[in-house]
């Protein structure tokens, strides 16, 4: 197991090589000039150019790209052009809101979700079924920020229960770090419970049809112990695999979540830096997303080994 | 049970980190809350033009003259000025007890080397240095400007409100290059700048300077006391404008800068908001020509958009409500000392027969004017759709190109022909605080490459902002900008498509905003929650 982490571990590297040319070129292929957005309307073309020399953008792109290369590689992804402020700083100081958000949605969407899917396939062709999937498709349909809105409007202009917009570090206090994540979870989440509860469901139903869950009840097991024993744990591969890929997902795309609740994460300083053309920081971004990416995929292929005894590498 | 035990260590670790975590935060007086219309990103308003960050500098810096209510410079920081009988030598004196953040107090050395940095950076100050010999420093608090010819630039341009406004530095910060962005944020002016608590993306803080030493005068523009009344400031960075309006609705933030004009009608309907217009002079449409390509190299193909135009379409598309909006045939600004019609009879009234007439006369031959379409700045998206149309109807053939702002911003500094990525116009819009006179409307540069983009080449007009600046008599100035808009209606730099104008969005308890062409928060006052 330890030769195999090792492998894949290993084999990130040539996928971030990968990335870092490919986001690298694309966005110097991408139209755009962040001499021209810096410098400000009244610029003149030699400001522009001046401007252009100091961010070191005259020289030729194969230069850039391996003066960049060489600072990542110690570990410095240089200077935003915009904040005056080192890229890793900016990304340290944005992680937290994302990884809050992101782990209080999974955590609510995996526990609603899974029971959700287990009780459709229980209750395959019911009304409960058809519910279920009623909201799973509707939880796929209606754009993120459309229920984002009406969450705020509701239980923020409304009822004035909870927050509109912010967050505030834990370290500030538990209920102020917890109310202003209640309506962004609840927004993101929605889409991911119709996800991960059609994927339950549909391997759970598989697995109800296996001959050893009819062995199970022919001992006359309940149906409680069935599912949960015996269906879920066997099912639990791809819905773990699902889980898996929503965490990367999430981490990688709470931006339209993070803009309509304003939460300063790693979502919104990604567009910020895109629109603004702020080279080092997409790059440095682009780098962390693909990272874990890569890194949350190994963990789900380690959990297949104690999800499934058979499966081994 | 290992299950149970690991949850267990799971809730104490939760319920410790929670402790650990849970401080005690201190409390400001009054903290006002506030969306500005766009994000703090560069924080130094020399090294660029961007509203925010001048915004940022009248926060925390302070100017030596300021423009007052009606449009006259006074005295800011200076306690008197007097200029020579020839006019050459200008000696200004500082007040007493003007200080950095830091506790020094402000000398002359520090005033010149500012006004050094942003002569050498700002379009205005690059013309008022031409006329400067010397600087001479009389004592701490005095220095003298002396000058190669008379120029009515030392005043207007170290009072200058917009971009770049002339910000006074301590000495060692703007020994800095102009090219290069300070570091240190250390001002004179009414606010200190909480470095170690802006987060780019989220806030950025300033809390009240305890030892600034305001004027007597009551404020006046951007002039008069600059008395602060809240202790801290809160610029908060909410992208969306929808989640601004309801934080402002819910009362989470007290004011909005730039409330989409959409969105006003919800604004004004609820009890708790009111809208307030700080900026009577507001902003001004324009359509830049690139005069150094084909078909607007030729001024009569420019003229005959002059007559294609008109300024209420462009207005309706974009704005909507006529509360909002102003039709102004003045180039510099309705209302303002040098506004005049002067030279604009029949112009700007889709007049498309005069039109189609001056592009035969042009002998244009239907090359195609590549207008850059910005698609996500909403005072601007529907600009480019309503000049196509009218071009159209002239006789123009359009290839609208739609792109966001920012690829704009890099395109139009692209001097290759259109067909091989440059350009031949855009649409985009001015504070009028910018455009009050021909030496301050960059669109009037009409000094070829070193103008600004779409480098006009004209030496009349050029002749004729010389001779502004040299000016100090404002008749005299008058009838020098009206040759000036007599020269461009001949061979048109821009076309103004009106003035608009955008209310702010305020909680009842908040008041005191200062009537500026620039968002300031001296005199602001918040009662209540």
């Amino acid at each position: 197991m330890l030769a195999y982490i090792a492998r894949r571990l290993l084999a990130t590297i040539p996928v971030m090589a990968i990335v870092a040319v490919l986001v690298f070129s694309m966005l110097r292929l991408t139209p755009g000039d962040p001499a021209a957005i810096i410098a400000g309307a009244a610029a003149t073309s030699q400001d522009i150019i001046d401007i252009r020399a100091r961010l070191g953008l005259d020289r030729s792109i194969v230069a850039q790209f391996f003066v960049w290369i060489g600072n990542v590689l110690t570990g410095d992804f240089g200077e935003s052009f915009f904040f005056k402020k080192q890229v890793a700083a900016l990304i340290a100081d944005r992680v937290g809101p994302t990884l809050a958000l992101a782990t209080t949605t999974m955590i609510l969407s995996v526990l609603v979700a899974v029971p959700l899917g287990v009780i459709a396939a229980w209750k395959q062709g019911t009304w409960i079924d058809r519910i279920v999937m009623g909201f799973s498709v509707l939880g796929f349909s209606v754009p993120v920020f459309v229920v984002g809105y009406v969450l705020i409007y509701i239980f923020a202009v409304e009822l004035s229960w909870l927050p509109v917009q912010g967050y505030q570090p834990l370290r500030e206090g538990l209920w102020g770090f917890l109310q202003r994540l209640i309506l962004p979870s609840l927004t993101l989440s929605v889409i991911y419970i119709a996800l991960i509860a059609r994927i339950t469901r549909t391997s759970v139903l598989e697995v109800l049809n296996e001959d050893y869950i009819r062995t199970a009840r022919a001992k006359g097991l309940p149906d409680r112990v069935v599912l949960m024993k015996h269906a879920l744990r066997n099912a639990a591969v791809p819905i773990v695999t699902i889980i898996g890929i929503g965490v990367a997902l999430l981490i990688g795309g709470v931006v339209v979540t993070e803009s309509v609740f304003s939460i300063p994460g790693l979502g919104r300083l990604t567009v910020d830096a895109v629109l603004a053309r702020d080279y080092p920081t997409v790059q440095a971004v682009i780098l962390l997303f693909s990272a874990v990416y890569v890194l949350l995929n190994l963990v789900v292929d380690v959990a297949y080994t104690f999800l499934d005894p058979r499966i081994r590498y | 049970m290992l299950r149970t035990r690991c949850l267990k260590f799971a809730v104490l670790a939760a319920a410790a980190a929670v402790g650990a975590f849970v401080l005690p935060t201190a409390q400001a007086q009054t903290t006002l809350r506030v969306v500005m219309h766009s994000d703090l990103k560069i924080v130094d308003p020399i090294w660029t033009t961007a509203y925010i960050t001048r915004n940022h500098g009248y926060m925390i810096y302070d100017t030596l003259f300021a423009t007052d209510a009606n449009g006259k410079v006074q005295p800011q920081m200076l306690e008197k000025y007097a200029v020579s009988a020839d006019g050459l030598t200008y000696t200004l004196t500082l007040r007493d007890g003007l200080l950095w953040h830091d506790g020094a107090p402000v000398t002359a050395e520090d005033c010149v080397a500012s006004i050094r940095r942003w002569g050498a950076k700002d379009a205005m100050g690059q013309k008022m240095m031409s006329f400067v010999k010397d600087f001479a420093i009389i004592d701490a608090k005095t220095f003298r400007i002396n000058l190669t010819s008379p120029t009515g630039l030392v005043v207007g341009g170290l009072g200058k409100p917009s971009s770049a406004a002339p910000f006074m530095m301590p000495k060692r910060v703007a020994e800095t290059s102009p090219n290069e962005q300070i570091s240190d944020f250390t001002g004179s002016g009414p606010f200190v700048f909480k470095k170690d608590e802006w987060k780019p993306g989220d806030k950025a803080v300033y809390v009240k300077f305890d030892k600034y030493k305001p004027r007597a005068e009551p404020p006046s523009g951007m002039a008069g006391g600059k008395v602060v009344k809240v202790d801290r400031i809160e610029w908060r960075a909410v992208a969306d404008q929808q989640t601004a309006v309801n934080a402002l609705l819910a009362g989470e933030i007290d004011y909005i800068e730039q409330p989409a004009h959409d969105l006003l009608p919800v604004l004004k309907k609820d009890a708790g908001v009111k809208l307030v217009d700080i900026n009577p002079l507001g902003n001004q449409y324009a359509f830049r020509f690139n005069s150094t390509v084909k078909p607007f190299d030729n001024p009569k193909v420019k003229q005959a958009l002059l007559y294609a135009f008109n300024q209420e379409d462009f207005l309706k598309a974009t704005i909507g409500d006529p509360t909002y909006y102003k039709v102004c045939l003045e180039m510099f600004i309705c209302g303002t000392p040098l506004g005049s019609t002067k030279g604009t009879d029949g112009l700007l009234q889709s007049n498309f027969v005069k039109a189609k007439q001056l592009l035969t006369e042009a002998g244009y031959d239907g090359t195609p004017i590549v207008l850059l379409h910005s698609t996500d700045l909403q005072v601007l998206t529907n600009l480019a759709p309503v000049a196509k149309s009218l071009m159209e109807k002239a006789g123009f053939k359009v290839d609208m190109q739609d792109m966001d702002w920012q690829t704009v911003v890099a395109r139009r500094a692209k001097k290759e022909p259109p067909s091989q990525g440059g350009w031949s116009a855009f649409l985009t819009s001015w504070v009028s605080a910018d455009v009050l006179n021909p030496v301050a409307t960059a669109f009037l540069n009409s000094s070829c490459d070193k103008a600004l983009f779409g480098w006009p080449c004209d030496a009349e007009i050029e002749k004729l902002r010389d001779q502004f600046a040299r000016e100090a008599d404002p008749a005299k100035q008058k009838a020098i900008a009206e040759a000036v808009q007599l020269a461009w209606a001949q061979d048109p730099t821009h076309v103004f498509l009106g003035q608009w104008y955008q209310p702010a969005a305020v909680r009842k308890n908040i008041d005191g905003f200062v009537i500026a062409p620039v968002t300031v928060f001296w005199n602001v006052t918040k009662t209540g929650k």
